[in-house]
């Protein structure tokens, strides 16, 4: 017989390892070659001399991140940002997904909940002609309307303050339909006896919501909570990219690391630290992914993603 | 008392129609105002703003965009990047997701491993953008705006647990029959798994139909803009760009630039809309099966 080494298996096995192969060639090239760029965060990195030409220098270009204010900024506002958009999304796709569990009208039903899904399929950059539509400075439907009762128009652009609302807002735009759906489908497969017997001890519709459908939804809520939380270090780099752009002035409650490490490139100002942001990054949310896998699994046996 | 309850439950419900019905309109209060403003005179947008019932009605926009070539050269880049990169990435993510369903290979958890990990961690944006442009040269060219995306490991997963719902038994009477796995996939698993082939097929296609930041990272050359990229640049350098769109028009005339930058909105969503109502449910499929178990 013959031994069972890696050339027998694979040999054995030639076609289905051959219909593997373009996929593992296309994590090798796209995914696991650009981690042996890492160096670069280790290096003064100049693009004529390529990365192994280029010379060492040690933790300098982390010491220059770190020092320079902007790390704290930009890890402030990714963790900030996407919390808020972690509670508030959540919370709109709950609310409707239990308001529509309410409706016995299916014609309303479907029509209402494919409406709100249609703005899941809109790009970022669509989102961006609507902000333009409803809040650019010259021609903005909201200036316009506040101009014409007497009011002066906000200044939007100039404005770090409001941004964190009004992407609070747009997200929930975007995603509230994606999520009623995936809580619908929950909430739909929920044992029916639990409310039969309610409504005979004379359970009123709001009671049956908060102590029989909002427990019961929690752990998917939990689940998805944490999983969104393992994220939390990954900025949404089309949302805001895609919507503040490079406008400087709103970028100190805007700014979050991958935009920066995205500007960087683009001005190509300083590669080897932006690198070492992205290093940064890579590992904070590594780990942090690990440790809300572990919660998850905790949490509930198979909660987790692996 | 029957009175008093169904009392109360008419509230109850016309409340819940009731804000039902707001967030709905709410959601589509945006596309509303694109409409109008893509059909809105430009001397009345610039002097009352984009109105949701305008005074004066106007075709000059879609008339500037159907009649620009820049609009159309960007309009086949999107087609050509949407149909290729999707067949492209279904391609690639069936065929390694069939080599993963098959049981009993000594080195499928490996490669399992090999892929998840892809979704842990990552080189980091400046490591992928010099690989992609100093080694592998693909900046300003058509793969650039595929080739980066090509397998989504999430899909690929998912695929892999279609294939494996389905009954082994199938297979092992196909090899019996002496059909390789090559054989095996294309004539047999893939007929059989046709919806979740749709499914994921779509979430592709939307992928590269919105896509408009690997054009923002490689391309340079005007040629190469998709539609979102060229809507980008409406948006971030209105007068120019809107000028660029019909330069012979625009010589004449004054540009229609603020409607024009909404009428080519419309055209590039235009296809989802209208391809909406019949896909819309392969997207909840794929919602519903892939959030519960990843």
């Amino acid at each position: 017989m013959k031994r069972d080494t890696f050339l027998s298996e694979v040999s054995r096995h030639k076609f289905i390892y051959l219909l593997a192969l373009p996929g593992i060639v296309f994590f090798l090239v796209f995914s696991y070659l650009p981690m042996f760029g890492i160096v670069i965060a280790f290096k003064d990195f100049q693009m004529g001399k390529g990365i192994l030409g280029s010379p060492w220098n040690g933790f300098k270009n982390f010491e220059f991140f770190f020092s320079s204010g902007d790390a704290w900024k930009v890890t402030r506002n990714t963790i900030f940002l996407n919390s808020m958009f972690i509670v508030f999304i959540t919370f709109f796709q709950v609310f409707f997904a239990i308001l529509l569990n309410e409706v016995r009208n299916s014609l309303f039903k479907r029509i209402t909940q494919s409406i709100m899904f249609l703005p899941y399929f809109m790009s970022w950059i669509i989102v961006s002609v609507i902000v333009m539509g409803f809040l650019g400075s010259d021609t903005g439907a909201v200036n316009k309307a506040l101009n014409s009762l007497g009011h002066e128009g906000i200044a939007w652009f100039s404005s770090p303050k409001l941004w964190p609302a009004i992407l609070v807002v747009l997200n929930a735009w975007k995603w509230s339909g994606y999520g009623v759906i995936i809580f619908l489908a929950t909430i739909v497969g929920f044992d029916i006896s639990f409310y039969e017997a309610a409504i005979i001890d004379g359970a009123g519709k709001l009671q049956q919501i908060f102590h029989i459908t909002l427990p019961l939804l929690k752990p998917t809520i939990i689940i998805l909570t944490i999983l969104a939380v393992g994220k939390i270090f990954y900025g949404d780099v089309g949302l805001i990219y895609g919507i503040i752009g490079d406008n400087a002035m709103l970028f100190s409650t805007t700014d979050v690391i991958d935009t920066y490490v995205l500007r960087a490139l683009r001005t190509s100002a300083d590669l080897g630290m932006s690198t070492a942001i992205g290093l940064w990054q890579s590992v904070m949310g590594f780990i942090l992914v690990l440790i809300s896998n572990k919660l998850a699994n905790k949490y509930e046996n198979e909660g987790a993603l692996f | 008392m029957t009175i008093k309850k169904n009392s109360a439950e008419k509230v109850y419900y016309t409340v819940i129609y009731g804000v039902i019905t707001l967030f709905s309109i709410l959601c589509l209060t945006p596309f509303w105002l694109m409409v109008t403003g893509s059909l809105t005179k430009e001397s009345s947008i610039l002097k009352n703003g984009y109105q949701f019932f305008p005074d004066q009605w106007s075709l000059a926009a879609y008339n500037m965009i159907f009649h620009s070539q820049r609009i159309l050269k960007s309009y086949l880049v999107t087609v050509e990047v949407t149909v290729l990169g999707t067949v492209i990435s279904m391609l690639l993510t069936c065929m390694l997701a069939y080599a993963l369903s098959v049981r009993g290979l000594k080195y499928t958890k490996y490669i399992s491993m090999f892929v998840f990990f892809t979704m842990l961690f990552s080189g980091g944006m400046v490591p992928w953008y010099i690989l992609i442009t100093r080694y592998l040269h693909l900046q300003n060219t058509i793969l650039a705006l595929m080739l980066p995306y090509a397998v989504s490991p999430f899909w690929m997963f998912l695929m892999r647990n279609y294939f494996r719902g389905i009954p082994d038994s199938i297979m092992e009477s196909a090899r019996i029959d002496g059909a390789n796995d090559v054989f095996i996939l294309f004539r047999i698993m893939l007929p059989l798994s046709l919806p979740s082939i749709a499914t994921i097929g779509l979430f592709y296609g939307l992928m590269y139909w919105n896509d408009w930041y690997l054009s923002l990272m490689f391309i340079e050359k005007e040629g190469l803009f998709p539609l979102q990229f060229l809507l980008r640049s409406l948006v971030s350098n209105l007068m120019n760009v809107a000028a660029s769109l019909n330069p012979k028009m625009s010589v004449m005339q004054e540009i229609p630039a603020y409607s024009v930058r909404m009428s080519t909105a419309i055209i590039t969503i235009g296809p989802i809309i209208l391809l909406y109502p019949f896909v819309q449910r392969y997207f909840v499929k794929g919602l519903t099966v892939g959030s519960i178990k990843g």
